[in-house]
């Protein structure tokens, strides 16, 4: 297997949005004293009066953020996304969501592979309660040049957004040109396969990439597709991967309630498709201090338990 | 003033600089959490359970026991310490801290740890928290005290702004407030992330009493306490004026050590001077 090169989608984040705000003077950025965990300093050091530092005070940011956007800026407010979201869900919800603010949040450390801060900071709800809101837009990137072209995409799209990634390095998965495909609202297909699809977002892609390599050795045709859109939801691929292969697994780093799983098993179900289904995702708890590999392992969540959940699923 | 014996004084501060350096043991072992605000909290904590606070770590459920609110959950491997090192839990146990299938976790969890009050780590809330357990005081006509520590970076949530409010509304004189001045958040000095002063204004404006002492100094600490606890008809707060990092040279006044454990030759440099501190107080 070919060495995978890493990068960290925070950083990805952090450039793009020293790249926009040379073509948008209205990009406007916020953040609650964690600028140099979620990358917006670079923003503050390159634009340093489109930077608002607002302390630690979410609620203020995101109201404050509403207000930017009233008068056309553009901004982007960043934090942890414990505290992006379930922090501050009214503030989003009145005036963001409600309001139809063209506000995007940018979260970082979701999931639990925040690792040893406990579970306090892992945030595994933050897709539901986002994708709950009418009007929102729910993202969740999986590589570093998929952060920077999901980043590009809020700047220039109107509405409020939500996007999520992880703390970590991670793998890269795609080359610039590819990247070039992608749109808001449409998965991205991975991998072409037949016997089962595996729909992952954020995180958990490059661990179903490898599970599918797994598979198919064990002569399973896995076919996956990166669902970094997940609300609104393309609905389309899903029913067409549906009948196509009779079986799909969804992966997340998130609760299996209410999230990518979530969403998917209700458009399943309210289409009436006799499929095989099952969701990975932290299965309705809290979890716990550790290291991230080690907390992924006991939790479900890597290439191994796919490759489990995808022969459980399929043997039935 | 009281007149404190000066053995009292003399344990208080050896058992600081003990607790101290297990913080800086644990940390390093667990590669992760936070030196800095850990450390500039370490004297109030260990004068709260070793010298005034009404506890008993056999009896952690004790109904009539002082509470002490670590806000600030960040800081509690300094908490850990004292904990262990009171007998809620063994000593052995701060190694595993933020280790998997283990009890102390990175951030606070009352449900895990026999001492902990209140579950923390998002900022902003043990001071509503801390009137709750206050209001319940006053309800049950029981006399127990209720002390709650807060950052000062954290001040700048408006909750605790809220909760500032309804504890003066309540009168909650069975309430002290701490906050750790140590003038820095993450994004750096206080004053340039989000301006707090005058925090004293701030506070007295809210209808409190305020005392202003050295963090760092257990007579400035004892005293206030003492003062505290009799002061009636309002909610106290102590601004404790402390270093961040304090007791390791590299590590006080520097925001870097804000959520950076120490490497291996800052550990040996850290405990060398505790070890140092240490000897001198034995004498
Ligand atoms: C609601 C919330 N927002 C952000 C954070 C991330 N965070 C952890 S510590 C910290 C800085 C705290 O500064 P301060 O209160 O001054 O604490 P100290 O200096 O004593 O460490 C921040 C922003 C958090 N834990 N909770
Ligand atoms: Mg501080």
């Amino acid at each position: 297997m070919s060495k995978k090169i890493m990068a960290n989608p925070r950083n990805a984040y952090g450039e793009t949005l020293v790249k926009l705000g040379e073509k948008y003077p209205n990009l406007v950025v916020l953040d609650a004293d964690l600028s140099k965990s979620t990358k917006t300093i670079m923003f503050a050091k390159k634009y340093p009066e489109r930077f608002f530092e607002m302390g630690i005070a979410e609620a203020n940011m995101i109201s404050t953020a509403a207000g930017l956007a009233s008068c056309g800026k553009i901004p982007f407010a960043s934090t942890f996304a414990v505290f992006a979201t379930g922090r501050v869900y009214d503030q989003i919800r009145i005036d963001l969501a409600y309001s139809q603010a063209n506000v995007k949040i940018f979260a970082t450390h979701g999931g639990i592979s925040v690792g040893k801060d406990g579970a306090s900071h892992q945030m595994i709800e933050d897709i539901a309660l986002m994708r709950v809101l009418p009007n929102m837009t729910v993202l969740a990137p999986s590589d570093a040049t998929q952060t920077g072209k999901i980043v590009e995409l809020m700047a220039t799209n109107k509405g409020p957004m939500y996007a999520r990634i992880g703390r970590a390095n991670a793998p890269i998965i795609y080359d610039k040109d590819y990247i070039e495909s992608v749109e808001l609202g449409k998965g991205m297909m991975v991998e072409d396969g037949s016997d089962v699809t595996i729909i992952a977002c954020g995180t958990m892609v490059d661990p179903a990439i490898d599970a599918r390599k797994t598979l198919l050795k064990q002569g399973i045709n896995a076919q996956l597709i990166d669902m970094h859109t997940i609300k609104p939801l393309d609905e389309k691929l899903v029913i067409k991967c549906a009948k196509k292969t009779g079986a799909i697994i969804t992966a997340e780093e998130h609760s299996i309630i209410g999230g990518l799983g979530g969403a998917i098993a209700e458009t399943l179900a309210e289409n009436s498709l006799p499929v095989r289904f099952r969701r990975m995702g932290i299965k309705d708890r809290f979890c716990e201090s550790g290291e991230p590999k080690d907390l992924l392992e006991k939790y479900g969540l890597n290439e191994k338990h796919i490759v489990k959940n995808v022969k459980d699923l399929i043997d039935r | 003033m009281e007149h404190y014996d000066k053995k009292i004084i003399e344990r208080l501060d050896l058992m600081a600089v003990n607790v101290r350096k297990h913080v800086i043991e644990m940390l390093y072992r667990a590669k992760s959490g936070h030196p800095g605000g850990s450390l500039s909290a370490v004297d109030m904590i260990v004068a709260l359970y070793f010298a005034h606070m009404n506890h008993d770590s056999k009896n952690p459920n004790d109904p009539d026991r002082d509470r002490f609110i670590l806000s600030k959950g960040h800081a509690v491997p300094a908490l850990y310490a004292v904990l262990a090192e009171s007998g809620y839990f063994s000593v052995d146990e701060l190694k595993n801290l933020r280790e998997i299938n283990c009890m102390l976790q990175g951030h606070p969890v009352c449900s895990y740890v026999p001492g902990i009050e209140a579950s923390t780590g998002s900022l902003g809330h043990g001071l509503s928290f801390a009137n709750g357990v206050a209001l319940a005081g006053k309800l049950d006509e029981n006399e127990y005290n209720v002390y709650v520590m807060m950052g000062d970076g954290e001040t700048d949530e408006g909750q605790v702004w809220e909760a500032a409010a309804a504890a003066s509304h309540y009168k909650l004189d069975n309430l002290t407030a701490f906050i750790d001045r140590n003038f820095l958040q993450i994004d750096g000095n206080t004053e340039e992330v989000m301006r707090l002063e005058s925090a004293r204004d701030r506070w007295s404006s809210f209808g409190w009493h305020v005392t202003e002492i050295d963090g760092h100094n257990m007579k400035q600490i004892l005293d206030a306490l003492n003062e505290t606890d009799n002061h009636k008809r309002q909610p106290s707060v102590i601004i404790l004026n402390t270093v961040k990092g304090k007791g390791v040279s590299f590590m006080e006044n520097n925001v870097d050590f804000h959520g950076v454990p120490p490497n291996e030759m800052e550990y040996n440099m850290a405990m060398e001077e505790l070890d140092l501190i240490q000897k001198k107080l034995e004498g």
